[in-house]
C-alpha cells in the first residue's frame, strides 16, 4: 500500500482567525454568543480555548490522511502475538450503531431498554457457555481493567471468610505486565515463580511458593509462551489445596476457544479480552472490555451492575442484589458498544463457528511455525506445538549478524507486514511472539514467510540496511531517547 | 566487557561505593547496569537529609525501556544528590563511575558487606 | 464459518507443512479429559442478513425517546463527519501505536488531542486517555498520592456534590491500594468552605471538586481551591469539557489553579449508546508529568530529522514497570478520542462556546417550563449549567415510568442517592433540545400528575 511521502501538518496550522464549520453550530456565527448574565463573572473563562478554527473540508481532510498513515488490519497483517488481530466484521459496527441502541441514555429506565437489556444478558449467557463459569458480569472495561476486577474477588473472598493474611500472588515471570501491575493495586504482594525449558510452569517451585498467605496464582492457559500448560490441573490443586483460588487472564483464549473451558481447568475467575477473542475494534489504543466470569464461589462478589431477568423482564442487578459486590468499576455500565459488537459476532459464530476459531487460530499457528522452522528461523520451543501463537527467537541473529528482534519487526514494515510482538515474553531474549489468527488466508501467511526469509538474507549480506529501517514509512526510525528527555507533548504555536 | 574500578566496593545489585577523604561515601550505579539501562532520560535522585537503611530503594534511573529502583548500598544519611543529573541524565551513561554519581551520603558506621572489584566481576559472570 | 477464508485444498497443504493428519491433531498436549466436543449452550450461527434483522428489531423495540437526563453523559448533535472519518479502517482497526513507524496517524492524533485537552482545562499535560470519567477520578486520586510529597495521610475528600457513580468507582478502584475517601456533605447543593472548616489543619491529600456540580449547581472553585491550597491539600477537578468552553478551567482556579484536572470526553462526539464506550481525560501540571498514569505521546525526530510522533514516559507503564507501575492501565479509549478530537476541531473555540451557551439556555427554559406545572419547585436557587434539580410532590420512580410510556425520558431519579433531598429528580436539555421538545415535556408532566391526584 502506498504510504504518503509527505507528512501531515498539525491541524492548528491550518487555523485562520474566524474560520470554522459553521454548519455544525447550533446557532448563526453572526447572531450573539454572550455567556448568560446568571452565570456569576468570576466563574466565567476569560480567553477561548485554543483549538482549531477551520472549515470542515479541511477537518475532513487533515483526519483523512492521519488515517492513511496507519497500518491497520483492514489493510495489513498484523501477527501481533497476545493481541489477536483478527478481522472487525463490519456489520458488528452497523449494527452497534442502529439509533435505538446508540441514543439511550445509560440511566434511562429499564423499560425503554429491553431490546438491549436482551442482547447484554444474552452475551452473558453466552460467555458463561464458552468458558465454563457459572457467572459473567460485563462492566470492566478493559482486560487490565477485569484483572483488577478478578484479583479484587478473590480477595474479597478470602476476606469475607475472615482470612486476613492471604494477600500474595503468585506470578510466573513469563507473565504480562498487567499481572503483576494488577495484583500491587489491589494491595497484593506479588510472588514470581519461574517458568521452565519447555514453556511451562515450574510446578516445584509453585509448590515451595504457596503457603497460608496465598491468595492465589495468576495463569494464562496457552501461557504467554505460546504452549499448553500441560500440568494445568495438577497446578490447579496445588493451588486449592492451599487455599489459593486461581484467576485465568484470558489474553490467549482464542487458541482453545470451543475445544477446552477455563472452567473446566479448575480456574475461579477469568477476564476475558473482548477485543481480541471477540473481534471488537482495537481503534488505535481502545476502548477494550474485560468481562469477567466467576466460579460459583465468587458469584456474590461480581462488580455490579450485571444483568438479570425477572420472569420475561431484564433488569439491573445493583448493589441492594450484590451486597458483597467488590463494587462499580464504570461510571455507567461498562463500554456498551463494544459488548454489543462482541454479541453481534458470537451470533454470528455461532456453536459450530465458535468451535472452529480455536482449530484454524491453532492451524495458521502451527503452519507459521513449521514452515519458518524450515526456512531456519528458530522457534523458542521446537519440541512442542504451537498454541495459537508461537515464539521465534533472533538471539543467533543478534549475536553473529549483529541483527536485533527489533530491527526485523523495523524491516517487516517495508515489506507491508506489521511486525510481531517484540521482547514479550522477557525471558525469551531477541523474541518475536507471532499470532496469525484465524482470519488469515494461507497467502498472507505465505507472504509473511517471504518476507523473514528476504530480511534474513538481507541481515547476512547488508546488516547495515536492516539495521536502519524502516525505509518507506513516512518517517524513518524514531528517537525514543529524544522524546523522553525533551518532552514535547503539546503543541504551542511560533513566538510571535 | 563492563569497566569495573579495582579502587571502589561494589553491591549485587549493581551499586558502586567511594569512600571519600572525610569518611563520607560517593555512590552510583556501575558500567554494566547503565549499559543495561540503555540511554537514560530522567533520574530521581533522593532528598537531603533522609535517612536510609542498607538496601532502601532511594533512587529512580529511567530509560526508555526500563525504569529501575536504585538501593542503598549502606545505612546512612543523605547528604546530596547530584543535581547535575536533572537537566543531563546521560552522565550516568558517559561517566557512571564519575560525573555521574547519584548521591553522597554520611554512613552510620563503617561501611560492610560490600563486594570488591573481583567479587563483583565474579558475581556478573556468574549472573549470565 | 463466516470469516475464515480456509478451503480444504488449504488446510490439506498445511497440514502436510505441519506434519500432522488433522487439525485435531494440533491440540494433543492437551490433557482429553478437558477437552470438550460442543459447546452446546451457543445458538446455531446467524447469517449477517438475520443478524441484521435481530438487532433491528430489538433497537426498534427500543426506539428513541425524547431524552432529557444529563447525570454525566450527554445528549448533544455530533457532525456526520465525526463518526464517517472515525469508523475508517484505518482508525478502527488500527493498534495500539507501539510501532510508532506504522502508527504516525494516530499518534499525532492523539499529540493533536492532548493539545486540544489541555488548552480547554487550563494546564500543562494531558495523557492519551483513561477509561471514563468515574475511573479519571480513582486514577487521579491516586496520582495526587504520588506526587504529593509532603503529605502521609492517604485521605482524599470528596464531597457529596460530585457524581455519586464517580465515587463509587473511587471507591472500588482505590481502596485497594489504602486510599481513604471521605464524603463531605453538601445538602445545601453544593460545597461551602465553611463545610471544609473541620478538616483545617489536618493532613489532607487532596479534594475532588466536580464543576458543574452533579446537581448543575456552579461550585465556588476559587474559594475552595485557595483554602485546599492553604491546607497543604491538592485540588483535583473533575469538569465536564462543553462547560469548559464559557466556564473558568481548572488550571485557572484560585490563585494557582488545580493541581491535576480530569473528567469525561463523552460529550465531545461520543454518542450516549447506553453507556459506553467513552473516554476518561487526565491533565496536569508539568511538574507532575511523570506521575501520570496511561499512554502519553510526544513529538520527536526521526533517523533523518524529519518530525514524528511516539509513545513516550513508557518506563511508568505496566509492560515494563510491571509491579510499579503508575497503574495496570493498558488499553486506553482510543477510537473515542479520535471522535472528540474531530469532533473538537470541528466545533473550535467559538462554536463550542455556542453549543454551551445553548445548553444553559435550553435547560433554563425547560426548569421555566416545569416549575410552572403544579406540584414540580426548583430545588436550589444557585447559578448553574445546563443541568437542574426538581423537586416533585410525589415519589418519582412512578412519573418517570408513566412519562417513559409517553414516549419522554424525563430525568434522573435522585431519591436513591441523595434520600434527603426527597423526591429529586435531574433533568437536563441540551442543544439538542428544542422549544417543542420542551413544550411536549411540559405538558406530559402536568397530565401525568394531574392524573394520578386524579386517581389518588
Amino acid at each position: 500500500m502506498a504510504m504518503l511521502k509527505h507528512p501531515e501538518k498539525i491541524i492548528f496550522e491550518y487555523s485562520r482567525p474566524r474560520r470554522g464549520a459553521y454548519g455544525q453550530w447550533p446557532t448563526e456565527p453572526d447572531s450573539p454568543n454572550a455567556v448568560a448574565s446568571d452565570i456569576p463573572e468570576n466563574l466565567r473563562r476569560r480567553k477561548p480555548a485554543m483549538l482549531p478554527e477551520v472549515s470542515e473540508l479541511e477537518v475532513v481532510r487533515h483526519f483523512t490522511r492521519l488515517s492513511q498513515l496507519n497500518f491497520s488490519i483492514d489493510t495489513h497483517f498484523y501477527p501481533l502475538g497476545s493481541c489477536t488481530m483478527k478481522y472487525n466484521p463490519k456489520a458488528c459496527n452497523q449494527y452497534a450503531m442502529l439509533p435505538g441502541f446508540l441514543s439511550r441514555h445509560p440511566l434511562a429506565p429499564e423499560s425503554t431498554g429491553q431490546g438491549f437489556l436482551a442482547c447484554m444478558y444474552e452475551l452473558q449467557e453466552m460467555l458463561k457457555e464458552v468458558t465454563g463459569m457459572q457467572g459473567v458480569a460485563l462492566s470492566p472495561m478493559a482486560g487490565a481493567h477485569g484483572e483488577f476486577a478478578g484479583v479484587a474477588m478473590i480477595r474479597a473472598y478470602h476476606r469475607a471468610r475472615g482470612d486476613l493474611a492471604r494477600n500474595e500472588i503468585i506470578v510466573p515471570i513469563a507473565a504480562h505486565g498487567t499481572n503483576p501491575a494488577t495484583a500491587t493495586m489491589c494491595g497484593c504482594v506479588v510472588r514470581e515463580i519461574p517458568v521452565n525449558d519447555e514453556g511451562d510452569v515450574d510446578v516445584e517451585a509453585l509448590k515451595a511458593a504457596v503457603g497460608p498467605n496465598t491468595a492465589g496464582i495468576m495463569l494464562t492457559n496457552p501461557s504467554t509462551c505460546g504452549v499448553f500448560e500441560r500440568r494445568i490441573k495438577e497446578v490447579a490443586k496445588i493451588v486449592h489445596d492451599a487455599g489459593g483460588l486461581l484467576y485465568y487472564d484470558g489474553a490467549n483464549l482464542n487458541a482453545i476457544l470451543g475445544k477446552v473451558r477455563p472452567g473446566d481447568m479448575g480456574f475461579d475467575v477469568i477476564h476475558m479480552n473482548l477485543h481480541k477473542t471477540f473481534s471488537t475494534p482495537h481503534g488505535g489504543g481502545g476502548p477494550g472490555a474485560g468481562a469477567v466470569g466467576v466460579s460459583a464461589r465468587l458469584l456474590p462478589f461480581m462488580p455490579i451492575p450485571v444483568v438479570g431477568k425477572d420472569g420475561d423482564k431484564y433488569r439491573w442487578l445493583s448493589e441492594k442484589d450484590l451486597p458483597q459486590s467488590i463494587g462499580r468499576l464504570s461510571a455507567f455500565m461498562g463500554n456498551a458498544g463494544v459488548l454489543l459488537r462482541a454479541y453481534i459476532y458470537m451470533r454470528m459464530l455461532g456453536r459450530e463457528g465458535m468451535h472452529r476459531v480455536g482449530e484454524f487460530a491453532t492451524l495458521n499457528a502451527n503452519y507459521l511455525m513449521a514452515r519458518l522452522a524450515k526456512a531456519g528461523f528458530d522457534p523458542a520451543y521446537p519440541a512442542r506445538r504451537a498454541s495459537h501463537e508461537f515464539i521465534i527467537t533472533a538471539k543467533r541473529q543478534a549475536r553473529d549478524l549483529g541483527v536485533t528482534a527489533m530491527d526485523f519487526a523495523k524491516r517487516l514494515l517495508d515489506y507491508g507486514f506489521h511486525a510481531p510482538t517484540t521482547y514479550f515474553p522477557l525471558l525469551v531474549p531477541e523474541c518475536l511472539l507471532i499470532e496469525p489468527t484465524e482470519t488469515e488466508s494461507k497467502e498472507a501467511l505465505d507472504g509473511f514467510i517471504d518476507a523473514m526469509i528476504a530480511i534474513q538474507k538481507e541481515a547476512e549480506s547488508q546488516a547495515d540496511f536492516v539495521r536502519s529501517a524502516p525505509h518507506t514509512m513516512t518517517v524513518r526510525r524514531l528517537d525514543d531517547v529524544r522524546a523522553a528527555r525533551q518532552l514535547d507533548l503539546v503543541w504551542k504555536p511560533a513566538a510571535a | 566487557m563492563s569497566n569495573i574500578p579495582a579502587d571502589l566496593k561494589y553491591t549485587k545489585s549493581h551499586e558502586w561505593v567511594r569512600t571519600l577523604a572525610n569518611g563520607n561515601v560517593e555512590v552510583g550505579i556501575t558500567d554494566h547496569a547503565q549499559g543495561a539501562l540503555g540511554d537514560l532520560v530522567f533520574v530521581e535522585v533522593p532528598e537531603a537529609g533522609k535517612n536510609l537503611g542498607a538496601g532502601d530503594a532511594f533512587a529512580v534511573v529511567e530509560s526508555v525501556k526500563a525504569a529501575s529502583d536504585v538501593y542503598a548500598p549502606i545505612a546512612g544519611a543523605v547528604l546530596e544528590g547530584n543535581p547535575a543529573l536533572g537537566s543531563q541524565p546521560e552522565l550516568i551513561n558517559s561517566e557512571p563511575y564519575g560525573a555521574g554519581w547519584i548521591a553522597r551520603m554520611k554512613p552510620n558506621g563503617a561501611p560492610g558487606g560490600l563486594l570488591t572489584a573481583a567479587e563483583y566481576q565474579a558475581h556478573l559472570a556468574a549472573e549470565g | 464459518m463466516p470469516f475464515n477464508p480456509h478451503t480444504p485444498d488449504d488446510v490439506e497443504q498445511m497440514l502436510a507443512a505441519i506434519g500432522a493428519k488433522k487439525i485435531d491433531d494440533l491440540f494433543d498436549e492437551i490433557p482429553k479429559e478437558l477437552r470438550i466436543e460442543s459447546l452446546a449452550g451457543i445458538p446455531d450461527a446467524l447469517n449477517e442478513m438475520q443478524i441484521g434483522r435481530l438487532m433491528a428489531a430489538r433497537a426498534a423495540q427500543d426506539g428513541t425517546p425524547l431524552n432529557f437526563i444529563g447525570a454525566g453523559a450527554y445528549d448533544h448533535h455530533i457532525p456526520s463527519a465525526v463518526w464517517a472519518v472515525t469508523t475508517r479502517g484505518e482508525f478502527y482497526s488500527a493498534y495500539t501505536p507501539y510501532q510508532a513507524e506504522a502508527s504516525q496517524g494516530t499518534l499525532q492524533l492523539i499529540y493533536e488531542y492532548q493539545t486540544m485537552i489541555t488548552s480547554l482545562t487550563g494546564m500543562q499535560v494531558s495523557n492519551a486517555s483513561l477509561y471514563d470519567g468515574g475511573s479519571a477520578v480513582a486514577e487521579a486520586s491516586l496520582m495526587a498520592i504520588r506526587a504529593h510529597r509532603k503529605s502521609k495521610s492517604q485521605r482524599i475528600l470528596v464531597p457529596t456534590s460530585v457524581h455519586p457513580n464517580y465515587r463509587k468507582v473511587a471507591v472500588a478502584t482505590a481502596t485497594g491500594q489504602g486510599v481513604r475517601f471521605e464524603e463531605v456533605p453538601c445538602p445545601k447543593g453544593y460545597l461551602s468552605v465553611a463545610d471544609l472548616a473541620k478538616y483545617q489543619g489536618e493532613d489532607i491529600t487532596a479534594i475532588v471538586i466536580q464543576q458543574p456540580n452533579f446537581f448543575g449547581v456552579l461550585e465556588d472553585v476559587d474559594a475552595i481551591t485557595d483554602w485546599a491550597h492553604a491546607n497543604g491539600t491538592m485540588v483535583i477537578g473533575s469538569v465536564n469539557p462543553t462547560s469548559l468552553a464559557i466556564l473558568k478551567p481548572p488550571g485557572e482556579w484560585g490563585a494557582k489553579g488545580a493541581d491535576i484536572a480530569c473528567g469525561d470526553c463523552q460529550p465531545l462526539g461520543v454518542p450516549l449508546s447506553s453507556g459506553g464506550p467513552y473516554a476518561g481525560f487526565l491533565t496536569t501540571r508539568m511538574e507532575y508529568v511523570r506521575q501520570m498514569p496511561g499512554r502519553i505521546v510526544g513529538r520527536t525526530v526521526d533517523a533523518t530529522g524529519h518530525q514524528g510522533f511516539a509513545l513516550t514516559l513508557q518506563a511508568r507503564e505496566q509492560h515494563i514497570r510491571r509491579g510499579k507501575a503508575t497503574s495496570n492501565i493498558c488499553t486506553n479509549q482510543g477510537l473515542l478520542v479520535t471522535a472528540a478530537t474531530i469532533y473538537l476541531s470541528l466545533l473550535g473555540p467559538e462554536g463550542l462556546a455556542r453549543v454551551a451557551n445553548e445548553c444553559h439556555r435550553a435547560t433554563q427554559e425547560l426548569v421555566a417550563a416545569l416549575t410552572r406545572v403544579k406540584g414540580v419547585k426548583l430545588a436550589f436557587e444557585r447559578s448553574r449549567f445546563h443541568e437542574a434539580v426538581l423537586q416533585l410532590d410525589r415519589p418519582v420512580a412512578p412519573v418517570l415510568v408513566e412519562l417513559a410510556r409517553r414516549g419522554i425520558v424525563g430525568g434522573f431519579d435522585l431519591s436513591n442517592d441523595y434520600p434527603e433531598l426527597g423526591n429529586a429528580l435531574l433533568v437536563c436539555a441540551t442543544e439538542t433540545r428544542t422549544a417543542a421538545d420542551i413544550k411536549a415535556y411540559a405538558d406530559a408532566l402536568a397530565e401525568t400528575l394531574k392524573a394520578a391526584v386524579r386517581a389518588a
